[in-house]
Formats: structure tokens, C-alpha cells, sequence
């Protein structure tokens, strides 16, 4: 049965009045990625804004077993999670290890890496917020060219972000995706997916921050459809090596136009201050990107 | 010399609503629905049910008519841009010390 929002489950696994910020792009992310797992499931989250909305001691927003690990850690804690559940006889639980693109792009790559290598089995999801959001909207791995962050205030940063979902594929685990939080059924169903597949999973949540990119709380799912249909992001999964696009973008693909990417970037007040030739230089970086997308994908 | 209580071997939360207080309390403006124009209580059977599914906070209900938990609202403005009859809308909460009329 295809979800929708009139046959998905009412039960909330994620509480009102926590800590995110209003029109958090986490919060409904998260929100669906718990529906998906139906409360079978352990979590384990590093030094984020997830740590955030779990709350403080001695009370959590969450209603699902949840792990405190340091920064790096967050995949080994989860392979030593699986190693309990194993030894213990325990099975229909999900190990979920939910990191920001801080904590996966940067700091917990290796770790993340490794356990990928060893076909652990456990969902790994990176919630990309392009930025340390919760610390003080620090630059990233993954913030984009000409983005002003808390330390590339002037002239914004002057690389482009890294491919996460491609490194994840490249380890040839047999599911990677991505999804955004503007598109919870996509997500919804990726992660349903995710769960029934054995060893490493890896799914790459785009989650639009407004107080970090400087956009008003009431555009969150407005610019993070922007980002889909500007082709600066593109849903897609690839499962045992093939290659398919999903949802808004598979749609895209068969109508056959992406927007201007400067409509995505002229939305954002993090983009004030970016020239021309970072303009044409990120277009040009989307434009390579979707035509290998294009040409890979099996449904197109 | 007793044992140690070793029931408890790490620090364990409680899940409870309003870990952070009353986020409604967080709100510039507050959502004001309109039910004359919401498809759900037009069709009056479950359809459409968009506010509830893209909610961050969870606070809408899913019944005919809707009901926004006003406590916990933390008043973001995401229900009434994604309705697609527009029978939401923000109005600005009076009264706080923002006003510059005030």
C-alpha cells in the first residue's frame, strides 16, 4: 500500500514542546523517520541539534531508547549496539545512527567508513544541515560554495561541499539514499525500505535550517522543495547497484527541466554576499551532477 | 558495606511532553483556521491532512476539524504556507514587548 498522510499512523513517537527551533526541518524529519520505524528501534546520536531535541537530563522529548555518544563514535556505538542485540538473542530491533553532516562529513567518517567496511548491520541516516548549526553555524564539509557560516563570515566559504552519498556508495553497501525533509512520504518509505534490508544502510536526509541560512521559519519546506526542483539536491536511491530516482526528482527527470539554481540561492541569506563566478561555478557543478544522475538512472 | 544499586548503571531520561516548557510561548503569531474553507471538513472524511503531516512539532491533531495543541505551538508558520485551500493564516500575537505600537 503507497503511504499517504491519510493512511499513516497517527501514534507520535516525538513529543511536543521540545527544544528545536521553530520550522525545524529536523523536527519533521525525524518526526517520519520514527513513524517509519514504528518505535522498533534504538537510537544512537552524537554531540547535534538531535541532541538537542532529546532533551536534557532527566527528561527526553522521545519516546524510543536513545544513546548519548561522542562526536566520533556514532557508527562504532552502533556496531557495539548490534554486537548487544546479537549476543543477547534479541531480534526486530532496528540500530539507528543518526548524525549531522558535522558528524558525518568530518568528524565520524572514519568510524562511519569502517563500519560500512564490515557490513554492519544498522541504518545509518545523516540529517544535512550544511553547517555546525547548533554550536554557532560554523562551515562544514558539506556547507556549499559562497555561504557565509560563522567562520567564513566575509567572503563566505570558497569550496564546494563533498559528496557524502557517493563516498557511502562507493563502500558498495546495499542501500544508499537520498530524501528530504520537504518530501516526508519519500522519506517515509526510503527508511521503511532501509529497514528490511540486511547490513550497512545509508540514507542522506536534507533538512533546510532557517535561523543557519537565514530564511524566514515558515519557508523551511518551501526552500527544500526549491532545492529539489534546482536540482541542488536529487532524490534517489540505489539499491544493490541500482540506480533509480525518486519523487520529485523522477518527475523532473521525465518533464525535463531543473530550475535556475540562482532561484534556490537568492532565497537565502547566507548567499548576500556570493559573486557571479561562484554562481556559475555551482551551476555548473548541479548540471554535472544531474546529468550523471540522468544517465545512471534505470526509470528515466 | 552494602552493594551498590546497579539497577540504574548510566544516566536514564524520562520521555514527558514539554521537555523545553511551553513552546508556545515561543510564538510571534498564531495560526487561526478557517473551517469553511479546510478540505477536510468541507468532505467531512479523512483527506487532504497536510497540516498534520508537515507539522515539525506534532501539534495538530488528526480529526475533522483539526485542533492545534496552543500550548505547544511554537507558531512557525508551516501549516499555513503548505494548506493548499489557504485556510490557515498567521495572525500576529498582541501584546508582546516586539511591538513596536505596543
Amino acid at each position: 500500500m503507497k503511504i499517504n498522510a491519510v493512511n499513516m499512523t497517527e501514534k507520535e513517537y516525538l513529543l511536543p514542546g521540545n527544544r528545536t527551533c521553530p520550522g525545524c526541518a529536523l523536527s519533521l524529519a525525524y518526526r517520519h523517520i520514527l513513524k517509519a520505524l514504528e518505535g522498533q528501534v534504538i537510537v544512537t546520536v552524537p554531540a547535534s541539534c538531535l541532541t538537542v531535541l532529546h532533551g536534557m537530563y532527566p527528561v527526553t522529548s522521545v519516546t524510543v531508547p536513545c544513546v548519548n555518544t561522542p562526536f566520533a563514535t556514532t557508527a562504532a556505538s552502533a556496531t557495539g549496539l548490534v554486537a548487544g542485540l546479537k549476543v543477547l538473542g534479541k531480534e526486530g530491533l532496528t540500530v539507528l545512527a543518526i548524525a549531522g553532516d558535522g558528524g558525518t562529513h568530518d568528524i565520524g567518517i572514519q568510524a562511519l567508513s569502517a563500519a560500512a567496511e564490515r557490513q554492519t548491520d544498522f541504518l545509518y541516516i545523516c540529517y544535512d544541515n550544511e553547517g555546525y548549526m547548533n554550536t554557532g553555524n560554523q562551515r562544514s564539509g558539506s556547507t556549499p560554495l559562497g555561504a557565509i557560516s560563522g567562520t567564513t563570515p566575509i567572503l563566505g566559504k570558497q569550496q564546494n561541499q563533498k559528496d557524502i552519498t557517493a563516498i557511502m556508495e562507493a563502500h558498495g553497501i546495499p542501500y544508499v539514499a537520498t530524501a528530504n525533509a520537504s518530501y516526508p512520504l519519500d522519506l517515509y518509505e526510503k527508511v521503511r525500505k532501509a529497514r528490511t534490508i540486511r547490513g550497512t544502510k545509508f540514507i542522506h536526509v536534507f533538512v533546510p535550517c532557517s535561523p543557519g541560512w537565514g530564511f524566514p521559519f515558515s519557508d523551511t519546506i518551501k526552500i527544500g522543495k526549491l532545492a529539489v526542483e534546482t536540482g541542488w539536491v536529487i532524490l534517489y536511491e540505489v539499491e544493490d547497484g541500482v540506480f533509480r530516482l525518486t519523487a520529485a526528482s523522477e518527475s523532473i527527470a521525465k518533464r525535463g527541466s531543473l530550475r535556475p539554481l540562482r532561484e534556490y540561492l537568492m532565497e537565502q541569506g547566507r548567499f548576500k554576499n556570493i559573486t557571479e563566478e561562484q554562481i556559475n561555478e555551482l551551476q555548473g557543478w548541479v548540471n554535472t551532477r544531474w546529468k550523471r544522475c540522468l544517465d545512471r538512472a534505470v526509470n528515466n | 558495606m552494602g552493594t551498590r544499586d546497579c539497577r540504574h548503571i548510566c544516566g536514564e531520561s524520562s520521555p514527558a511532553v514539554g521537555e523545553a516548557g511551553k513552546t508556545g510561548e515561543w510564538r510571534d503569531s498564531f495560526p487561526v483556521i478557517d473551517p469553511e474553507k479546510c478540505l477536510l471538513v468541507r468532505q467531512n472524511k479523512p483527506s487532504c491532512f497536510l497540516c498534520w503531516l508537515y507539522c515539525p512539532d506534532a501539534v495538530i491533531s488528526k480529526t475533522i476539524p483539526i485542533q492545534i495543541n496552543m500550548e505547544y505551538c511554537k507558531g512557525c508558520g508551516i501549516c499555513a504556507q503548505i494548506c493548499p485551500a489557504h485556510a490557515i493564516t498567521m495572525v500576529r500575537e498582541e501584546g508582546l514587548c516586539l511591538d513596536e505600537t505596543g
